[in-house]
C-alpha cells in the first residue's frame, strides 16, 4: 500500500513536469538601436545576505542598479542569502546556464566555487569579490577600504572622551584585521591615548549577536562604536546607550540619527559599470582590481553635524593626503600590539603583505587568533 | 463547537496518506501566499520542477543534495523507531566531517586505503558523538533531546576552532579553510557533474538499514521497545544497551554524511559544512514514517523542493525567505497530520 502511494506521488510529480510549459524569461525591451556593436551584457549577482540588510549586500545591490541602467545591459538578476561554500556552486552554475554572461560573486567564501564554475563556462565572465584566485575568464575586485577606515578612525579618536572605542567585528580574517588596524592608526594619529577594543561575533549577519557584542564593549566604557558587520545593529545598540556610532558599508544615518558620525562606504557602481563596459566592448581581461579612494570605489561618508568643524578640517586634509599618495596608512615604523616592530621605519607594507595581514597594531585590544 | 477525541483505531489508508495530504495542503497554502506575492503558483511550481528535474544538471544536483539528507534521515529514523529523538544529526555530521578531514590531511595514508579510512573515521566519530547522549540516557536518564541538540553547537564550534586555528591552511592567506584534499581522498564524480559515489554509498546504506530494521531480530527489538518499553522489559530485552547502540548507529550514519560532504563535494573542511541537513533530516524522518525506503524517497522529494527553490529566486525574484517558509509549512502540516491521526474532531451540539 505504502509503496503504491509513493509511486503515485512520484508519477504525479513527473506528469506535472511533463505537461507544464517551461518558464519564459521576460527580457527587458531592447534599447533603441545603437550605432555601437558591442556585446549585450546579462549580469547576475550572488549575494551573501539579503538585499535589505542595509549594509554589505545592500551596497552591492545599489551598484547593480546603477549598472542596470547602462544601455547595453539588457538584464540583471541576483540571488540573495547564498551560503558560502559548496551550496553556491549549484547556484552559480544555474545562472551561467541561464545565459548570464557576466557573473559577480560578492563574498570571499565563493572563491573556489566561482573558479570551479568558471572552468566549466569559458564564454562567461566571472568576477569574484575579495579573493585571490583568477582564471582566463575570472578576475577579482575589492577596495582599499583601509583608506577611509583610517579617516573614520581619525573621527573616532577626536570624538571619544573615554578614549575607549568599541569595534564589533565578524571574523579575524585579513580584510577585517586590516580595517581594525587602519582605524586604530587613524584614531591614534590624533589621539595617542585612544585604545580600540575588538569583539568578535563570528558572523557577518546576525543583528542580535552584533547588538550583544556592542553591549559588551559599551559595558566597559566605550563611547564610540564602530563595526565590520553587515547590519546597523551595533550602531543601534550604541545609540540606545548614548554613545556615538561610526558605520560601515553604506550611510545609516536614518537608522541612528542621534549617534551617527560617518562611515567608510562602498561605491560598487564604480567597478560594476567599468566591468560591464569592458565586457561589452570585448576589452575585459582577468585582473585583480584593488581600488582605493582615488578611483572612487571607497570613500568616507559625509561627516554628520555632530562632528565639529575643526575635526572635519583634519579629516579633509588627511583625505587629500591619502588621495595624493602622500599619506600611506601602513608605513613604518609600526609596532604590533605585543610590542614587536611589524613594519620597519622607512618602509611600507606591500599589497601582498596587506592582503595577508594577521597581526594587530599597537593600540588594539583583542586577539587575532594567530 | 468542536472537540477532539482520541481515536480508538486509525485506518491504515489514512495513516499512510496523511503525510502526503499534508504536503499537498502545504503546497496549496504556499500557493495562496505566492498569489498574494503576485506570482502564478502553477508557474512557480513548474519552474521549481524544471530547475530540479528538467535537465541532467538539475537531476544531478538534486541527487547530490539528497545524499546528506538520506544519510542523516536514516540516522534520525532509526532513533525515532525507539522513540528516541536525535536532534543532533547536524552536529554528528560536523564531527564525521572532522574525522574524515583528519584522516585526509594528517594521517599520512596514501592511495586506495584513504577513502575507506576516511569513511570509518567519520562513522566512528559520528557514532561516539551521539553515543554520549546514549550513555547519558541509558545510565542516568538524561533527556536525549537536550543532549543531542546542545551538542550540535559544540560540534559546530569545534569546526570553527579547527579552521581558524590548528587546521588552517598555511598557504591560505589566513582565511578560515583547511587545505584541499589530495585527489585520492576525493570521491569519484560522474559525467562531469558534482554527483559522486557518495550517493551510491547512501543507497547501499538505505538497503542495509532496511534489512537491519525490518528483517533482523535487533530491528524487531527496537520496534518493540519503541512501542512499549514495559513489554520489552518483560520480554527480557536489554533496553539500556539498545539505547546506546541505536544512538551510536544513528550518529554514525549522520557522521558518514559529513564524510560524503567533505570527500565528495567540498574537498576541505570549512564552516557551514552542513546547510542544516541534520535539521531537515527530522522532517525527512517524519515524512518517511521512519522507514528506510521512505527516507530515500522523501529525501529526493525534499531535494526537489530545495534545489527547485533556486528558481523561485532566479526566475520569480522571490526572496530566499519563501523557500524557508515552504519548508516550515510542510513541517507544520505534517505535525498537524500526526495530531489528526491520533485524534478525531467531534462536533458538539450546544444545549438549548
Amino acid at each position: 500500500m505504502k509503496k503504491l502511494l509513493l509511486l503515485a506521488v512520484i508519477s504525479a510529480f513527473l506528469v506535472f513536469t511533463g505537461c507544464t510549459n517551461q518558464p519564459k524569461e521576460e527580457a527587458k525591451p531592447e534599447p533603441a538601436a545603437k550605432a555601437e556593436t558591442g556585446k549585450e551584457v546579462k549580469a547576475a549577482f550572488i549575494y551573501v545576505g539579503p538585499v535589505g540588510d542595509a549594509g554589505w549586500t545592500y551596497a552591492h545591490d545599489m551598484g547593480r542598479k546603477v549598472m542596470a541602467d547602462l544601455p547595453f545591459v539588457t538584464e540583471t538578476n541576483y540571488i540573495e542569502s547564498v551560503p558560502e561554500g559548496a551550496e553556491s556552486t549549484r547556484l552559480i552554475t544555474s545562472l551561467a546556464q541561464k545565459g548570464y554572461n557576466l557573473i559577480f560573486t560578492t563574498s570571499f567564501g565563493y572563491m573556489d566555487p566561482t573558479l570551479e564554475v568558471a572552468n566549466k563556462f569559458p564564454e562567461v565572465t566571472f568576477m569574484h569579490c575579495s579573493g585571490y584566485k583568477t582564471a582566463e575568464n575570472m578576475g577579482t575586485y575589492f577596495g582599499r577600504m583601509y583608506e577611509p577606515r583610517y579617516l573614520a578612525g581619525v573621527v573616532a579618536g577626536k570624538m571619544t572622551k573615554s578614549n575607549i572605542i568599541g569595534y564589533v567585528a565578524a571574523f579575524p580574517i585579513p580584510e577585517v584585521i586590516r580595517g581594525i588596524n587602519a582605524f586604530t592608526l587613524g584614531a591614534r594619529s590624533v589621539n595617542p591615548e585612544a585604545v580600540v577594543k575588538v569583539v568578535w561575533t563570528q558572523t557577518w549577519f546576525d543583528p542580535a549577536k552584533e547588538s550583544d557584542a556592542a553591549e559588551a564593549v559599551l559595558d566597559v566604557g566605550a563611547d564610540v562604536i564602530t563595526m565590520h558587520q553587515d547590519t546597523p545593529a551595533p550602531l543601534q545598540a550604541a545609540e540606545k546607550r548614548g554613545a556615538l556610532a561610526i558605520g560601515y558599508n553604506s550611510v545609516m544615518s536614518e537608522q541612528v540619527p542621534g549617534a551617527w558620525l560617518t562611515a567608510p562606504v562602498w561605491n560598487w557602481e564604480a567597478v560594476y559599470t567599468k566591468i560591464a563596459e569592458e565586457v561589452h566592448n570585448g576589452t575585459w581581461e582577468p585582473s585583480q582590481i584593488w581600488w582605493g579612494m582615488e578611483e572612487g570605489l571607497v570613500d568616507i561618508a559625509p561627516l554628520s553635524d555632530l562632528v565639529p568643524e575643526d575635526v572635519k578640517a583634519v579629516v579633509n586634509e588627511k583625505k587629500a593626503q591619502i588621495m595624493s599618495g602622500e599619506l600611506k596608512v601602513f608605513a613604518g615604523e609600526l609596532k604590533d600590539n605585543k610590542g614587536n616592530i611589524a613594519v620597519a621605519a622607512g618602509t611600507e607594507m606591500s599589497d601582498g603583505e596587506m592582503l595577508g595581514m594577521n597581526f594587530f597594531v599597537e593600540g588594539v585590544q583583542g586577539d587575532t587568533g594567530n | 463547537m468542536i472537540k477532539f477525541e482520541k481515536r480508538k483505531s486509525t485506518s491504515k489508508l489514512f495513516k499512510t496518506s496523511a503525510p502526503f495530504l499534508a504536503v499537498l495542503l502545504a503546497l496549496i497554502t504556499a500557493g495562496f501566499i505566492l498569489l498574494f506575492a503576485g506570482v502564478n503558483p502553477i508557474k512557480a511550481y513548474s519552474g521549481m520542477l524544471q530547475e530540479s528535474l528538467g535537465s541532467a544538471f538539475g537531476i544531478s544536483e538534486t541527487l547530490l543534495k539528497s545524499t546528506p539528507l538520506i544519510l542523516t534521515g536514516l540516522g534520525v529514523s532509526l532513533a525515532f523507531r525507539m522513540k528516541l529523538w536525535n536532534i543532533g544529526a547536524d552536529g554528528q555530521l560536523h564531527i564525521g566531517a572532522i574525522g574524515a578531514t583528519w584522516v585526509a590531511l594528517y594521517s599520512g595514508l596514501q592511495g586506495v586505503f584513504m577513502l575507506p579510512a576516511m569513511f570509518l573515521a567519520s562513522f566512528i566519530m559520528g557514532g561516539l558523538w551521539a553515543g554520549v547522549a546514549g550513555v547519558l540516557k541509558a545510565k542516568i536518564r538524561v533527556n536525549e533531546i537536550i543532549v543531542t541538540l546542545l551538542m550540535n553547537y559544540i560540534a559546530i564550534s569545534i569546526v570553527s576552532f579547527l579552521v581558524y586555528g590548528p587546521w588552517k591552511d598555511p598557504n591560505g592567506h589566513n582565511f578560515p579553510l583547511t587545505a584541499q584534499f589530495a585527489d585520492f581522498a576525493r570521491l569519484t564524480s560522474f559525467f562531469n557533474t558534482r554527483l559522486n559515489t557518495g550517493f551510491l554509498l547512501a543507497i547501499v546504506l538505505v538497503f542495509i538499514m532496511y534489512i537491519l530494521m525490518e528483517k533482523t531480530l535487533w530491528g524487531y527489538e527496537i520496534k518493540v521497545i519503541g512501542n512499549n518499553q514495559n513489554a520489552a522489559k518483560y520480554a527480557g530485552i536489554k533496553i539500556d544497551r539498545s539505547i546506546i547502540g541505536v544512538l551510536f548507529l544513528s550518529g554514525a550514519l549522520a557522521g558518514v554524511a559529513g564524510f560524503s560532504e567533505v570527500a565528495g563535494v567540498q574537498f576541505r573542511l570549512q564552516e557551514g559544512v552542513s546547510s542544516g541537513y541534520g535539521y531537515t533530516a527530522i522532517i525527512v524522518a517524519w515524512l518517511a514514517g521512519r522507514s528506510a525506503i521512505g527516507v530515500l524517497v522523501v529525501s529526493i522529494i525534499m531535494s526537489i523542493i530545495l534545489v527547485g527553490g533556486d528558481s523561485l529566486q532566479i526566475l520569480m525574484q522571490l526572496p530566499v525567505a519563501f523557500v524557508n517558509l515552504f519548508q516550515g509549512l510542510i513541517l507544520f502540516f505534517i505535525l498537524a497530520s500526526e495530531f489528526f491521526i491520533a485524534n478525531k474532531p467531534v462536533l458538539l451540539r450546544s444545549k438549548q
